[in-house]
């Protein structure tokens, strides 16, 4: 696993590389950033990691981001690292909100196992075919999706010596 | 779907008897499912392990996490960028320099703007010391675990050292929000640099005494060595970082991979071996403090050079002035005098400035530091607000704790302690 001969890419170099495939490949902020359709996902993720040139083969984070009144609502974000190389590639895939669900990676890479699931407790996005969709950081029977932006920060019954502690936003003494 | 092959992890040698009881010849039904945890003491915090025993052999590990979960990626949604510093440093409590610093570089990298020299080295300086305190947790911890509490009380006593540096700059001994967006807070005083000096005198022969006690005593040896290994392979396809992964024999390091904050000039080595078990890693954190104290010793020479701390943009930089008063840190008098009472725009600038704060252009960006325990990711969203919109936490503790069933799935139930010591999770930064 010693370092090889192969210079790292520039995120220009990289960007334009992985262009060979997926059109949709920007740069911005010296990181290049994917958009790939669903459909697409797993296929291109093969093809990232096993191509010598780029050789994504390390998931370092899955994650999702929230955009209400938007279209796509969703983007979920891979962050894959080359541990030959030392470049990094973010691949985005965009959901509608009454369709988000996604084909899991977690037999590509073992590791987002846990990311999906904690995305799911966050998002309520269902990762199709993942091995073990169950809650992973939220508790069992937790309702609602806490990071989604419709969501209130302490939106939660508090209930303490009788008060209910209302949500952050719609408090009034301080 | 696809056809594309999968990455299997790696099922190594069988890990249980087959169901046949030996002596008897009977078929065996019953195993023991008990819960290690939430409170187990060697469960480093609130993990739980569901554990399926059959005897005293694990067939199946489950970890359940979340007993920590504080919302902190949601909370720093509703905070403006300089009070996110004060949310992430509580993730991982056990290195909370390395949360402040990479959330800072990302949020910096959105600003474009970089922090001044002199600022890089502390923020170097106090990492690699964090570095050596977090290291000192995991040994006397580790060390507790295992029965070795000579070992435990040495790591304590050397830890508080630490402590006491980190409070004589910060002001506090965790949770310190030093790092600042453009900088830090504020200068190290000189007495701070004295006792890091003196820390650097009195170290080396203490982690001599460490290796003296466990190097080569057969107890420790008997508990780690060939306990909890993890291949190459397995570890990256985990995604496990950081000392687990460079004890698997894979030199990667975000310091030298994609340096940040000017580790490219300084002169260091990142130790690597190749036995992937608990015995390695323990040896490659003791070799990690080593080099630890060799970058704290050049930033130290470093400085000597005196220049500012914090950007001078003014849009950026935290308008208050600190000093040490009667009463503690605070607000500079003069500071105070000159907001007060001589000039009204400075009044309303640094009003603005602590309400509202720096505005932080549109973009996303993910900043990696490599913090004790791996490869420690700031996943940062604006749109271009007084406020963060998502900020998300790659945090090493989370994904190298999914190695753990690996790691003791078809070994003694004893073993399993060995192995979660040795993969040092902190379940600040697991739960967020």
């Amino acid at each position: 696993m010693s370092s090889s001969a192969v210079a790292r890419l520039s995120s220009l170099e990289l960007a334009e590389r992985v262009r060979v495939r997926c059109s949709d490949t920007v740069v911005s902020r010296d990181e290049a950033t994917a958009i790939v359709d669903r459909d697409e996902l797993l296929d291109t993720l093969v093809w990232l990691r096993d191509d010598d040139d780029l050789s994504l083969g390390f998931c370092s984070s899955v994650t999702a981001t929230d955009w209400p009144g938007s279209d796509p609502r969703f983007w979920v974000v891979y962050e894959l690292r080359s541990m030959e190389h030392h470049h990094r590639l973010r691949v985005k895939v965009g959901l509608a909100g009454d369709d988000a669900h996604l084909p899991s990676v977690t037999p590509l890479f073992p590791t987002a196992d846990w990311h999906e699931r904690e995305t799911h407790d966050f998002y309520g996005i269902v990762f199709d075919g993942h091995p073990d969709p169950r809650p992973l950081l939220m508790p069992d029977g937790w309702e609602g999706y806490p990071l989604r932006k419709t969501e209130e920060l302490g939106g939660v019954n508090t209930r303490f010596h009788g008060a209910f502690i209302p949500p952050v936003d719609t408090r009034t003494a301080t | 779907m696809t056809d594309a092959p999968t990455t299997p992890i790696s099922q190594g040698e069988p890990r249980v008897n087959d169901a046949v009881d030996e002596r008897t010849g009977e078929i065996r039904q019953e195993t023991m499912i008990i819960n290690m945890g939430p409170q187990h003491p060697s469960t480093h915090g609130v993990l739980r392990l569901l554990l399926e025993l059959d005897g005293e052999t694990v067939i199946t590990c489950t970890p359940i996490i979340g007993y920590l979960h504080t919302g902190i990626e949601k909370n720093t949604e509703y905070r403006t960028w300089m009070q996110g510093v004060t949310f992430v440093t509580r993730a991982d409590y056990l290195s909370p320099f390395f949360n402040e610093l990479g959330y800072c570089l990302a949020v910096e990298r959105l600003l474009g703007i970089e922090a001044p020299p002199r600022a890089q080295v502390i923020r170097v300086l106090m990492c690699e010391l964090n570095r050596i305190s977090s290291h000192l947790v995991w040994l006397a911890t580790g060390g507790l675990e295992l029965g070795a509490v000579s070992v435990m009380l040495y790591g304590f006593r050397e830890r508080e050292v630490l402590m006491d540096i980190f409070e004589e700059i910060t002001g506090l001994r965790m949770n310190h929000a030093y790092i600042r967006i453009g900088g830090v807070i504020m200068d190290i005083p000189a007495v701070g640099l004295a006792k890091i000096e003196r820390f650097l005198k009195d170290m080396p022969a203490r982690i001599d005494d460490y290796e003296r006690l466990l190097d080569a005593n057969p107890i420790w040896l008997e508990r780690n060595v060939g306990v909890g290994v993890l291949s190459a392979a397995d570890a990256l396809a985990l995604g496990v970082t950081g000392p687990v992964l460079r004890a698997a024999g894979v030199a990667a390091d975000v310091r030298k991979d994609a340096p940040y904050c000017g580790y490219e000039t300084y002169d260091f080595d990142v130790p690597v071996r190749a036995q992937g078990d608990a015995y390695a890693r323990y040896r490659l954190r003791i070799e990690e403090m080593r080099e630890s104290m060799k970058i704290v010793r050049q930033c130290l020479d470093r400085l000597e050079e005196p220049g500012p701390v914090m950007v001078e943009d003014p849009k950026v930089a935290w308008p208050a002035k600190l000093s040490v008063g009667p009463d503690g840190i605070g607000n500079d008098p003069a500071y105070v005098t000159h907001i007060m009472e001589e000039s009204m725009e400075a009044l309303i600038h640094h009003f603005k400035m602590v309400t509202q704060g720096v505005e932080v252009p549109a973009g996303e960006v993910y900043q990696v530091v490599e913090s004790p325990r791996g490869e420690l990711g700031f996943y940062v969203v604006s749109t271009g607000e007084h406020r963060p919109y998502r900020v998300k936490i790659r945090d090493p503790s989370f994904v190298n704790l999914q190695a753990i069933p690996k790691m003791v799935e078809g070994f003694l139930v004893a073993d399993a302690i060995a192995a979660i010591a040795s993969l040092d999770p902190v379940m600040g930064g697991v739960d967020r």
